[in-house]
This record gives structure tokens, sequence and C-alpha cells, in this order.
């Protein structure tokens, strides 16, 4: 039971990072690779802050807010300077790893004795339950500490995800996915275009960040190798959101990258429960998305049908 | 108004291919009036309208609108100026995005974007006012993708929200070239209810010698980057269908003479 709260822990802490992802590729139509080299960003500048005694808050805010950096730069460069969209992903990824190495000063920060977010939320839920270490959930018992991290993460996401949904439902959020969806139409409207996708960029980063802050406070640390396939996995739980929730409403989808992220999470916990080598897990992954990928070119006459009836 | 001065754009220039598409276009727009543009196909009448409308940088030449120089403008910013429509009905709606979220963004065309709710329900109500007067039964769908209607229907509503606030000058590049007869009608109907409603300024881009010649006071005839006929007033309400078949007919035997006689001297003297 402990191993399925952990699961769908992780799952909702990995749903920031296919909120992110959804932004960039879903949005945009942006393949934005930084989000592998922002994820660790934000982990490693979470762990630094925390060792240095930041309040997590604090230091989850500036993780957020040095993702929003990296992804700023990568619109930068592909609005300014005209670089195609992918290489302008792979450009900052790579810089980030050096990147990630100095603000850690090392290629591992642990998080053994600092207060985090998970210490904390760990705290408030023993307070709310009068100190009692197990809680019945359904017929099984599962210590508190479990519990309340899952609950606050959740509460985490909810939050992010309404504070999403209401943005871009805004003037400015509106003319966002517009610019992703025709940019012809946006700019004869009189929005800048370049603007709209260096900000874009930034917020979806600002996300991937956010989750590699909550990803190192609740394993215990940062490592600069985590990031590496991140952005595929974030794209895999976007696919599977999609088929879960069908529908292209704007609420859904949002909605959908969440749970295909939490549902990701258990279908690779049961894969590896059932002897899938974890050296294997990348590559399962990527075929998993090449399998997503192509669906729709042997489905797409039928779906289609469907869709216009 | 609107006013172009010895402009001119050349596209590959500098290699074998280039097209000078614009050679030294000189236009006066005064307020309140609706210009036809015909011309062949390649002879810069949509890059005329692009030109103003800013999808590139003029290469000589000046651009002033509404008493400003708008000639290194970017596109987005002459946005607040122009109200635009494309050929393609496809390009001036967004399809994910519903038709009451199309409209509220043009209802900001130009102006700052901020955290202010997108559809508010003032705006939403006047949306539905609006749409109803289209009389195609789409104010009950407001919440719908666009991309769902029809070609007519999005033109509709492109020209809808290229009107919404109203432009100082209105581009319509052969804004019913793509569209069945039917609906080619109705947008044109449409057209010429707003222009005259708003007595709004406008190029119109056409290919439809019955359309040149029968809507608009002014029309202007381009041929190889250049304007070789302007018909106003008087002249332009006399123009029939049949006199601009004849113009065409001129230019095309022009053509072909100094290509036959340009062969002739190649053969001749080289």
């Amino acid at each position: 039971m402990g191993l399925l709260i952990a699961t769908f822990t992780i799952g909702l802490i990995l749903a920031l990072l296919s909120v992110g992802v959804f932004i960039s590729f879903r949005i945009f139509a942006f393949p934005d690779i930084t989000a592998d080299g922002s994820i660790t960003l934000g982990a490693a500048v979470a762990a630094t802050l925390l060792v240095r005694g930041m309040p997590p808050a604090l230091a989850s805010l500036a993780a957020f807010l040095a993702g929003a950096v990296a992804g700023a730069c990568t619109g930068t460069l592909h609005t300014r300077f005209k670089i195609n969209s992918l290489l302008s992903g792979i450009l900052v990824m790579t810089a980030l790893y050096s990147v990630n190495l100095h603000v850690m000063g090392k290629s591992n920060v642990p998080l053994l004795t600092q207060t985090t977010l998970v210490t904390q939320s760990e705290q408030i839920g023993t307070k709310l339950l009068r100190g009692a270490m197990t809680l019945n959930l359904a017929g099984w018992d599962v210590t508190v500490r479990d519990v309340s991290v899952l609950g606050a993460i959740g509460l985490a996401v909810l939050l992010t995800g309404s504070l999403l949904y209401w943005f871009l439902r805004t003037d400015l959020g509106m003319a966002m996915r517009a610019t992703g969806d025709n940019v012809q139409m946006i700019r004869a409207l009189g929005v800048n275009d370049a603007n709209m996708i260096v900000f874009g960029l930034g917020l979806s980063n600002g996300f991937v960040a956010l989750s590699g802050a909550l990803l190192a406070q609740y394993q215990g640390f940062a490592d600069v190798g985590m990031g590496i396939g991140m952005v595929v996995w974030g794209l895999a739980s976007v696919i599977i959101g999609e088929a879960l929730v069908g529908g292209s409403q704007l609420g859904l989808t949002i909605i959908g990258a969440v749970m295909g992220s939490v549902l990701f999470r258990l279908l690779v916990a049961v894969a590896l429960r059932w002897g899938l080598s974890p050296n294997d897990l990348k590559l399962i992954t990527a075929v998993f998305v090449f399998c997503a990928l192509i669906a729709p070119r042997f489905f797409g006459k039928r779906s289609l049908k469907v869709a216009h009836a | 108004m609107l006013e172009l001065q010895d402009v001119s754009k050349s596209f590959h220039a500098g290699t074998p291919n280039e097209v000078r598409s614009l050679r030294g276009v000189s236009l006066k727009l005064n307020a309140g009036s609706w210009v036809m543009i015909i011309g062949t196909n390649g002879s810069g009448k949509s890059t005329l309208l692009n030109a103003v409308a800013g999808t590139f940088f003029v290469d000589e030449g000046r651009i002033r609108l509404a008493g400003r120089d708008v000639t290194r403008w970017p596109e987005h910013a002459r946005a607040e100026l122009i109200g635009r429509v494309f050929q393609n009905p496809f390009s001036g709606t967004s399809p994910n995005l519903t038709i009451q979220e199309n409209l509220s963004l043009a209802a900001r065309r130009g102006l700052t974007r901020g955290l202010g709710w997108g559809l508010k329900s003032s705006l939403v109500s006047r949306i539905r006012d609006e749409v109803r007067q289209l009389n195609m039964g789409l104010e009950d769908r407001l919440g719908n993708a666009i991309g769902s209607l029809s070609g007519g229907q999005r033109q509709a509503l492109t020209l809808l929200m290229a009107t919404w606030l109203r432009p100082e000058l209105l581009l319509l590049d052969e804004h019913t070239a793509a569209l069945d007869p039917k609906s080619a009608d109705m947008v044109i109907a449409l057209t010429e209810q707003v222009i005259a409603r708003e007595k709004l300024t406008a190029l119109m881009v056409t290919h439809s010698m019955h359309q040149a010649s029968s809507l608009g006071d002014r029309l202007i005839m381009m041929h190889r980057g250049q304007i070789i006929h302007d018909f106003q007033d008087a002249d332009k309400r006399r123009l029939r269908p049949d006199d601009l078949l004849g113009r065409f007919e001129e230019v095309r035997r022009a053509d072909q003479l100094d290509e036959t006689a340009a062969e002739m001297l190649a053969a001749n003297y080289v």
C-alpha cells in the first residue's frame, strides 16, 4: 500500500512536468527539449537553497523562476535569432547541464535533515490527525506521513492546474493559445507572437522546474542526471491523458495531462513490479511514445469519422 | 488616410530568382474610400496589401497610415490601425478556440492584453447580438470550436472580427475567392454593409471582374509590380466587366509584343 501511495505521489509531482510539456507541445506545438535540463535546474536550485536554509516554499518558488528563465532563453533563441525550435531547446538543455553543476557545486545534493515541503506537510498531517501514526484507508493501514504528503502534493497540483485553467482564459492566456493555433491571425490582431512564445516557454519550464523542485524534496536529493528523458516522459503522460479524456476542451486537456501522468507512473510501477529491468525503462518509454505518435495514422480515418458524426 | 510613396519590394534579391514584386508604387487613399485592386497573377496585388499590413518591410519608399509613418512598424503593431480578412478562410480564425473566444480576441485588437477575464458577460452578450445579425444560427453555438464551421461561416466571422473595433483601414485579400458562390455573395453583402455602416476605408483585392466593377468607388489595375490604371469616381462608375476584360487583353498583347520583339532581336542580332 505504501508503494501505491508513493506511485501516486510521484505521478502527481510529475503531473506538473506533463502540464509544462502540455503547454509547449500542445499549446505552442513547440517540441521543447529544454525540460530535460529545467527539471534538474528546478531540483538543483531548490535543493541548494534548502541546504542554505531558505524556507521550502520560497526555494520552490525560486526553482520555478529559474526554470522560467531557462525556458525564456530557449524562446529567445528561437524567436530573436531564428534558430530551429528543436535546436534552441537542445542548446539550452546542454548549457543547463553545466549550470546545474555550478548551482549544486557537485553532482548530487542530498536533503537529509533539511526542512522541506515534504517534511512540513508530514508535520501538518500528523497535527491534523492528533499524532496518529497510521490511518485506516478503505481497509488498508497506511502511514499518516505518506497520506499527508500525497494530500499536500494533490492540493498543490489542483491549485496549479486551476491557476493555469484560469490563466488560459484571460485575455493574455487566450492570446497565448491562439498564437500556437494560428500565428497569422494573432499577428493580425496585434499580438507580438515572438513575445508570446518566449513567455509561454518560460511558463512551461517554470512548471517543469517546480516539478523538479518537488521531486528533489520528495526523494531527498537532487542529482545532475535526473532530467534525462523527462521530456519523453512528459509527452507520454500528455498522450495518455488525451486518450483518457478524449475531448479537446481546455479544462479536460489539463485534467488529462495530470491523470495521464499518474496513470503512466502506475503503468511503469506495475511493469517494474513484473520484472521489467529499470535499465529498459527509457527504451520502453520511447517506444511507447513512438507507438502513440504513429497510432493516429493507422486509426486516423476511423476517429475522424467519429469526430464528424 | 493611406499614402504609399514610391514603394518597392523585391524577393530573393541578388539571386537568379529575383522577383521585383512592387516597383515604385505610389498611391493615396482618401478617408472613406473603397478601392478595388485587380491584376494578373503575380502582378503584385497581394504583395501591395501585405506591404501595407506589414507582413514584410518594403525595400524602398514610405507608407503613411492615419497620419503616422508606419514604414518600420512590425506587423503586430500595425494591427492597431488595420483590420484584415485573408483569402484562406482558415487564416483569419483560431480553429481550436471557440467562436466567442475568437471574437473576444478581436475585441482587443491592438490593445494591451493582461490578466483580465477574457469572456466578460457584457462582451459575450454583445458577441451574441452581433453574431445573431449574421443570420447563420451561430449565436447558440458560441462555445463551439471555430474549426468546426464552414469556410463561409468562418469568413463571415473573420470579417466581423476585423471590424469589431473600427479599423482605420480594412484590407480584404480576395476574401471570397475560396468560397462557394452562395457563401461568396453572402460575405460580399456583409462586406458592403459593414463598410457603409462604419464608413470604412478599404483596400480589396479581387479576381472577380463583376465584384471589381460593381463594388467600391475606385479601381486600380496592377501589372508587373506597377499601377497601370486608376479609375476614380465617374470613370469607376462607368466601368463594366467587359471594359476590364478589355484592359486585361491589352496588357496581354503588350506582353506578347514585348516577348516576340525580344525574340526577334535575339534571333537577328545575338
